[in-house]
């Protein structure tokens, strides 16, 4: 088994990638899959983790972590569905009602 | 080089490949496609870290659920017909700055930590084969009330969404 930094540096990757993607997409559903991206990145460091330590709560966090990602998207998606039948777009640049 | 470094090094250079596609291919459906591809390289990370349970529920939730979720979100809010499915990125400078030096700032941290062993908090010595059984009764026993108030995240969720796609 690989050293636990190489699973780490992995995820830090993998953690940066989707925040680049989420700061320079402009389609909010590529934003929520940035989002879903850093997320994943997180799992993996919670299971290495737990692997390191053999103690099964950072795979019972990960295990919330999934369960609490899919309900996110889910109403995430519902969301932008919403947004799509008001206002015809899903730009995150043109979503600017609540903007001073 | 034993097999599974063989295979980490592989699954992660999957992995990262497939996350660079999400952020940057110019057609979102694409992009939904790499996502599809980096979850299930994630599920293999974590059977290399030998939480087969993991990569199940990471399989049927993710690549089974919330991929097909994300395609019909897309169906119902993109003009499938024509060049409206592109989509634009911008200010890729800046993204480029913050995440690297969110980066910069992890790889910080591991680098002031050191080596990284078992510390002194660590409940059992590494466990060796599969920690199904523990995770199920830790599950189960002490985080039993957050197991079902997970149950309760999910109806509220599931409602939600349900009142947010009603017709009107």
């Amino acid at each position: 088994m690989p050293a636990l930094n190489a699973y780490l540096v992995v995820a830090a990757l993998v953690f940066a990638i989707g925040l680049f993607g989420v700061l320079t997409r402009r389609n909010a559903v590529g934003i929520l899959l940035g989002i879903e991206l850093m997320l994943n990145a997180v799992n993996i460091n919670l299971v290495a983790f737990a692997r390191l330590h053999g103690d099964p709560v950072g795979l019972l966090f990960a295990l919330f972590t999934i369960a609490i990602t899919v309900a996110e998207v889910a109403v995430g998606l519902a969301v932008v569905i919403v947004i799509f039948r008001v206002r015809r777009t899903i730009d995150a640049d043109r979503l600017d009602l609540l903007r001073g | 080089m034993t097999v599974t470094t063989v295979g980490f090094w592989t699954v992660a250079v999957v992995l990262l490949a497939s996350s660079l596609g999400v952020v940057l291919s110019p057609n979102l459906f694409h992009s939904v496609l790499f996502l599809a591809a980096a979850l299930v390289a994630t599920g293999a990370m974590f059977l290399l870290l030998h939480s087969p349970f993991l990569f199940g529920v990471q399989l049927l939730l993710y690549a089974g659920g919330v991929v097909v979720l994300v395609v019909f979100a897309i169906m119902l809010t993109e003009r499938i017909v024509g060049q409206r499915i592109r989509q634009a990125s911008h200010g890729l400078v800046n993204g480029l700055i913050v995440s690297a030096a969110v980066f910069v700032g992890v790889i910080g941290f591991l680098v002031q930590a050191g080596p990284l062993t078992a510390g002194p908090t660590a409940a059992a010595p590494p466990a060796a084969g599969d920690m199904t059984v523990a995770l199920a009764r830790t599950l189960l026993g002490p985080y039993a009330v957050p197991f079902e108030l997970l149950g309760v995240l999910l109806v509220a969720a599931m409602l939600g969404a349900l009142y947010f796609a009603r017709e009107d």
